[in-house]
């Protein structure tokens, strides 16, 4: 459904992806993990067009474009049928829940505003946000404001929904709400590409892992394999270092309640 | 103070207070409501880094930033009748105070637009908005709300500096005063009643500003 080819982006003299290819079939949920500064970001950024890639290849919903030369409305074309959940949530701060969700209907896709709002409605109930509907983003939680975002991203029925860290902004005790609305999402067989720090939604919910470092695919494999028989030595390393922060932080009680929760 | 400077003072209240409803008042409105429309324009094309008219655009505000609001009084009423462009004192005034004030203004509106954070922007595009509709929508309301406080302080100067058009014979609130004292020879206290006037409009404006904000701040969005 989605598949990546070769895809290059530099900032300047610094080589941010250096020949990424990825594949996401439909009702994947596909975790992407690695160190801070590798590249996960970016690489999603330039899924959405927000950052230009320098070179590759991108085949979606049967069509194929190369990064280097995509038109304007091609890109119209490919952001309509994606959607994108920030780190920072990123809600437009004028407007209320209700708004935020059927601004992309009402206003880029011209959605009758009584059809937009019975959408936005039932998204909102979806996230359990519908009673929060006339609240402003500055009136919310972080976990609050991240689950409209997360409607937000639901309400254009996008094929695929990008997540670039969409818990790690949040304090502790409000990631689970979070991640159990993501948890249902993937349940119902919604396509996603999930930057995560989160080992536990990593192992529990994602169908594969891609495990990047310096702007390289280092390991790919369906989630059970990923974390059974991780192959390449670097994997093995990150994936003992999350470990054994976890246990050195005394974490290890609260990741494993969080896997209740994702479960 | 005897009793002919209190009917001088009293004579000559509403003599001034008219031209300051009929002039002063006009002048402000009309000259601000172009002001912003040209401040919101400059503002835009710097933010949108559109080439050329953005070079033209910090030209025009380098130029009249730069320069006495009375000497460009001057050039237009005084000046450009040389190349034979006659324009009566009140339009003239118009011309000076939108452009004047519009420079101010744009930079007032470039900070506040600036200041709206980028992942707003972003977050426009991926829900598949394009961007006039993201500027229209979510950057320039949430600009506005930033650039409210000082675009009132912009509009409370500019009803001040209004008296400068008595310098091209518009014939408001200062202006008018000058021609009582003139008969009178009572500068003191008349120099002193017109002030009082200008307080009273900025007072009002004053209210107003509050009023707005309160309005603004009560629809729930506040700046964090
Ligand atoms: N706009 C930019 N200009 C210059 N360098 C950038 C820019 N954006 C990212 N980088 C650099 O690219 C590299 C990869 O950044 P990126 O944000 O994609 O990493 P990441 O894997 O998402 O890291 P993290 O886990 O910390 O979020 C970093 O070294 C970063 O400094
Ligand atoms: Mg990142």
């Amino acid at each position: 459904m989605l598949s990546i080819q070769n895809i290059r982006k530099s900032f300047g003299k610094l080589d941010v992806l250096r020949d990424v290819s990825l594949e996401v079939n439909q009702s994947d949920v596909v975790a992407i993990l690695g160190p801070s500064g590798s590249g996960k970001t970016t690489l999603l950024r330039c899924l959405n067009f927000l950052e230009t890639a320098d070179d590759g290849f991108m085949e979606f919903d049967g069509e194929k474009y190369h990064f280097g030369q995509v038109s304007r409305k091609e890109i119209a074309h490919i952001r309509r049928k994606t959607a994108f959940v920030f780190q920072n949530y990123n809600l437009f701060l004028n407007k209320t829940a209700l708004q935020n969700v059927t601004e992309g209907l009402i206003i880029a896709r011209k959605t009758p505003r009584a059809q937009a709002e019975k959408i936005g409605l039932e998204v909102l109930e979806k996230v359990g946000m519908l009673d929060r509907k006339d609240h402003y983003p500055n009136q919310l939680s972080g976990g609050q404001q991240q689950r409209v975002a997360i409607a937000r991203a639901l309400a254009t029925d996008p094929e695929i929904i990008f997540f670039d860290e969409p818990t790690s902004a949040l304090d502790p005790e409000l990631t689970g709400e979070v991640l159990s609305v993501m948890r249902d999402l993937a349940r119902e067989g919604r396509t996603m590409l999930v930057v995560t720090h989160e080992m536990s939604f990593a192992r529990n919910v994602s169908t594969r892992v891609v495990f990047m470092e310096d702007g390289v695919v280092v390991e790919e494999a369906p989630t059970a394999e990923f974390f059974a028989h991780p192959r390449a030595e670097r994997t093995r390393g990150f994936l003992r270092k999350i470990d054994g922060d976890m246990s050195a932080q005394g974490e290890h009680v609260s990741i494993n309640n969080k896997k209740e929760n994702v479960q | 103070m005897t009793e002919r400077v209190w009917n001088i003072v009293v004579d000559s209240f509403p003599k001034i207070l008219l031209p300051g409803l009929t002039m002063t008042i006009p002048l402000t409105v009309i000259s601000f409501a172009i002001a912003m429309v040209i401040a919101v324009a400059v503002a835009m094309v710097q933010f949108a880094k559109v080439p050329v008219l953005r070079q033209i655009c910090r030209f025009y505000i380098w130029v009249i930033r730069g320069t006495p609001l009375l000497v460009q009084l001057y050039v237009i009423f005084y000046g450009l009748p040389k190349l034979g462009v006659i324009l009566d004192p009140f339009p003239s005034a118009i011309i000076v105070f939108s452009i004047n004030e519009g420079a101010y203004c744009a930079e007032t509106m470039r900070a506040a637009l600036e200041s709206v954070p980028a992942g707003q922007m972003e977050a426009g595009y991926c829900v598949g908005m394009n961007y006039l509709q993201i500027m229209r929508r979510i950057v320039l309301p949430q600009a506005f709300r930033t650039a409210f406080p000082p675009l009132s302080n912009s509009l409370i100067s500019m009803v001040k500096d209004t008296s400068l058009a008595a310098n091209i014979t518009v014939m408001e609130m200062f202006m008018a005063t000058q021609r009582i004292v003139a008969r009178t020879y009572e500068p003191l206290v008349l120099y002193m009643e017109v002030g009082l006037i200008y307080l009273l409009f900025c007072t009002v404006l004053t209210w107003v500003q509050r009023a707005g904000e309160k309005r603004l701040n009560a629809s729930g969005y506040r700046k964090e």
